[in-house]
């Protein structure tokens, strides 16, 4: 366990040394996920350790959402100065992203099954 | 010395360590899971906002400030930067799946995440929102740790960020599957991708609960979304924000 975690967090170290060294404008975690996958190609899959280590983290990932979710005793006056901007941005947002990801799969892939078909 | 005395300073000395605030972090999460597990994981019931909302309450009626509050939290929030390279695993496990249908999944990726993240940020702004807002409010499809990341960079506030991405979360969960269904999208994948894609984690919990095969392309989704994102958003914003003033 403590392996597999030093492992996640060596990964996150040399993420954020590289965002640091090339100026990358992406978190340092998101980087150091990437390198992540690229050696777990190369390793053909994670360690038993890994998997399991891994596992515990994302399940509870709701838990890690609270403490900077509990910041918003800080913005009280922003979102209710800004509910309405607020609420429509997200909601339409939201509603176009699932429609344009959705509609264009869908097309994509059945849309051309169906050209096919005689 | 009489019992109320010796109560608050129990109190006051408890309250200035980081160990009571850590421990009730922990100790709310757990019954926020046992309220979701009892409402039958109803995605209303959220953990998040029950634990947000029961935490809040507890630091205004006792006057905490946040600050106080993060110095114990803070070692649960530091566990997000090992969390998101752990979500390298997940998308490992879908890599076949991803490059037997490579091309349609990278198409409906940039599409939905220019859509989801761009039209945030626009609409937001259009309306007037401020400009820590409308940067907060852009990388709200994606998962937390990354949204938090990216609005930093781009000059919001993670905390409203993590706020942003919540609410986002259980809007997707709750209304995804419906309005996709309304829309003619009624394949497992492009529903699962679609889930992921615009409603990350907890949209990929709810697809989770359609089936298997929603699940992983809701997983495969909100993981190629938070890398893509990651990596335009903070170039292409930049380049919107004249347009808009």
């Amino acid at each position: 366990m403590i392996a597999a975690f030093a492992l996640l967090l060596t990964f996150q170290l040399a993420g954020e040394a590289l965002r640091v060294a090339l100026h990358l404008p992406v978190p340092g975690p998101v980087i150091g996920m990437a390198l992540l996958l690229v050696y777990l190609i190369i390793r053909r899959g994670p360690s038993q350790p890994l998997r399991q280590t891994s596992g515990n983290l994302l399940q509870n990932l709701s838990l890690m959402f609270v403490p900077a979710g509990t910041g918003v005793m800080l913005h009280a006056g922003r979102l209710v100065d800004e509910a309405w901007p607020i609420a429509i941005a997200l909601v339409a947002s939201t509603v176009l992203g699932l429609a344009a990801t959705g509609l264009t799969l869908h097309y994509l892939t059945h849309g051309r099954k169906a050209g096919e078909t005689p | 010395m009489s019992p109320p005395d010796s109560m608050t300073e129990i109190w006051v000395y408890l309250s200035a360590q980081p160990l009571l605030w850590l421990t009730l972090t922990l100790a709310v999460y757990l019954l926020a899971m046992a309220l979701h597990r009892k409402a039958g994981g109803h995605p209303a019931v959220n953990p998040v906002l029950v634990s947000v909302t029961v935490l809040v309450s507890l630091l205004l009626a006792t006057g905490t400030p946040y600050q106080r509050y993060f110095d114990g939290a803070q070692f649960v929030h530091f566990l997000l930067g090992p969390t998101t390279v752990a979500l390298a695993i997940p998308l490992h496990g879908q890599l076949k799946r991803l490059l037997a249908m490579g091309g349609p999944l990278l198409i409906a990726l940039v599409v939905g995440s220019l859509t989801a993240g761009l039209s945030a940020y626009v609409i937001g702004a259009l309306l007037g929102a401020s400009a820590p807002t409308v940067a907060s409010l852009a990388p709200k499809s994606v998962t937390t740790p990354i949204a938090m990341g990216i609005a930093e960079r781009l000059g919001g506030l993670a905390s409203l960020t993590a706020v942003f991405v919540i609410v986002t979360g259980i809007f997707g969960a709750i209304f995804a599957a419906g309005i996709l269904k309304r829309l003619g999208v009624k394949d497992d994948a492009s529903i699962g991708f679609a889930m992921g894609l615009a409603s990350h984690g907890i949209g990929t919990a709810r697809a989770f609960q359609i089936n298997e095969q929603t699940g992983a392309f809701a997983a495969l989704a909100m993981g190629l979304n938070g890398l893509f994102t990651a990596l335009t958003l903070p170039w292409l914003l930049p380049m919107l924000s004249p347009l808009l003033r």
